[in-house]
């Protein structure tokens, strides 16, 4: 091991937590006994690792290791609790169930996390603590959120899956397409609030959340290579984590215009890029694939000015027939700007009066800027920096502000 | 297999339509409960008469105290309710999508304890 052997564990319990707990799942039927065992598997490898060395395959052998632990358990216990015999007595799992062309672990698991009879917060939870493997104090900290109330909510959540008994299962083909679009919106949740997060009390931009969304997504991509928003999800994240250092600079958010794109990850962007390659060549597009393809024309621009903003405007307008929101009828005024003025795109806003999104108040900032109209860029800073809680956020709209002509 | 409560939860409105009015959600949740029966997941069902035909008993203390009326006292109470007895969750949504596109109002899915 070159790392400190206790961190190559810690590091290789957590990479290989849902691999294992979603194996356990599918032996057992049981959240609890799947993570109880996990649990346990770590203290011995903590225990012979660092003396033995890491074992060839790490993740097989912890999963092993659970899985003996959770049948040494079950038969302690089985005297007093008959459906744990059952468990026992079942050789291998359930019935063999047509899933689809993949079938795995994670994939049930990660569909049983993101069931929709869930609240969509106890969905993230559960998602980042079954799969990701971040501990409940790590999924609390995320969503900034005493331990002990994440501890409920995740409790209650599982007991929930158990009690209504939510299936550990890949939906069936009709059902796959509006499951899979609360899988990606858990994933892109978790991206978000780590690429802008909502706190004061946090980093404005939180690496682990994004990296544990990526983590997710390409975990996904390998489980779901058929569905291009899947691969539409990833490439957006890429393609938007390139970004990620040189997004912050001296504290204060950095427009993308502004942006140092000599610091931009270029292996992100490449693979992005690759994906939006193969999600054009399938043409199936939907709200990820298009996005990716708007953050691609960015990231293929040299600097600001050479933006294909047509183009960007074309990929706008195919977003809005698949999503009119008025945050997407936002964004399509920010490139109105560009090509037709800000005259035109502020007339675009304003008919939005999305009154407490601090993008909208911010957009209409700049537009009021760059129309010289200093009084009202002036107030619609300040409401901007009022309706936003993120400190790079509001470093840079106070700068913006106090640069504004008399 | 777990048993789960479908519950139809509707004000007093609900019994101030015409039988003509009635009548075609009577025919399609007849029809819903020939199909659960034929596929063997019916255990119950029945429509219940207005909460003000209820009577409360509680004989939590020494003598029995009898009310007139429904335990709580809601604009909306349970009006009628089916269990079916099936697989999983995901299959109990399906049914209960079924079921709420026949009777015309919303449909609480809720599972009995095991065992």
């Amino acid at each position: 091991m070159g790392e400190q052997p206790l961190l190559a564990v810690e590091r290789i319990y957590r990479e290989e937590y849902g691999r294992i707990v979603a194996s356990l799942v599918r032996r057992f039927g049981d959240l609890d006994v799947a993570e109880d065992a996990a649990a346990e598997a770590l203290l011995v490898a903590l225990e012979r690792w660092p003396t033995d060395g890491v074992p060839p395959n790490p993740g097989g052998w912890l999963t092993t290791t659970a899985r003996n632990r959770a049948i040494d358990r079950l038969r302690r216990e089985s005297h007093r609790d008959a459906k744990h015999q059952a468990a026992l007595t079942m050789h291998d799992d359930t019935p063999h169930e047509p899933t689809g062309p993949v079938e795995d672990d994670r994939l049930r698991l990660i569909f049983a996390c993101c069931h929709p009879a869930l609240a969509p917060e106890a969905r993230v939870a559960l998602t980042l603590r079954l799969l990701g493997g971040l501990t409940v104090a790590e999924v609390a900290q995320a969503f900034l959120v005493a331990e002990t109330t994440m501890a409920q909510r995740i409790t209650r959540a599982k007991r929930k899956i158990k009690d209504a008994a939510i299936p550990f299962r890949v939906p069936t083909a009709d059902d796959l397409p509006t499951r899979i679009e609360a899988v990606l919106a858990v994933v892109y949740l978790v991206f978000n609030e780590g690429y802008l997060s909502s706190s004061a009390d946090a980093d404005p931009v939180r690496a682990e959340l994004t990296g544990e969304a990526i983590r997710l997504g390409r975990i996904l991509r390998g489980l779901l290579p058929e569905e291009p928003e899947v691969a539409g999800l990833l490439a957006l994240m890429l393609l938007t984590e390139s970004r990620r250092t040189v997004r912050v600079a001296g504290g204060e958010l950095v427009s993308l215009h502004e942006q140092d794109r000599g610091g931009w990850d270029r292996a992100l962007i490449a693979e992005g890029h690759a994906l939006v390659r193969e999600c054009l060549a399938i043409n199936r597009p939907g709200q990820y694939q298009l996005l990716a393809a708007i953050n691609a024309v960015h990231t293929a621009a040299p600097e600001a000015s050479a933006t294909d903003w047509s183009q960007i405007a074309a990929l706008y307008a195919q977003l809005y027939a698949v999503v009119p929101s008025p945050v997407v009828a936002l964004n399509r005024a920010v490139v109105t700007a560009e090509l037709d003025g800000p005259e035109v795109a502020l007339a675009e806003v304003d008919r939005l009066g999305l009154t407490t999104y601090h993008a909208w108040h911010a957009t209409r900032a700049d537009l009021l800027r760059r129309l010289g109209r200093s009084a009202e860029a002036r107030a619609a800073y300040d409401d901007a920096i009022a309706a936003t809680d993120n400190v790079a956020e509001r470093a840079y709209l106070a700068r913006r502000r106090g640069s504004l002509a008399p | 297999m777990t048993q789960y409560l479908f519950s139809v939860h509707h004000g007093s409105e609900a019994y101030d339509r015409t039988p003509e009015e009635m009548q075609p959600s009577w025919d399609a949740t007849g029809r819903f409960n020939d199909k659960a029966v034929a596929a063997g997941v019916f255990v119950f069902a029945g429509g219940l008469q207005p909460a003000e035909t209820a009577t409360t008993v509680d004989a939590r203390g020494e003598a029995p105290i009898i009310t007139d009326g429904p335990y709580l006292e809601t604009k909306e109470w349970i009006g009628g309710f089916w269990v079916l007895d099936l697989p999983d969750l995901d299959t109990a949504l399906r049914w209960a999508t079924e079921a709420s596109a026949a009777c015309g109002e919303a449909v609480e899915v809720r599972p009995f304890h095991g065992d």
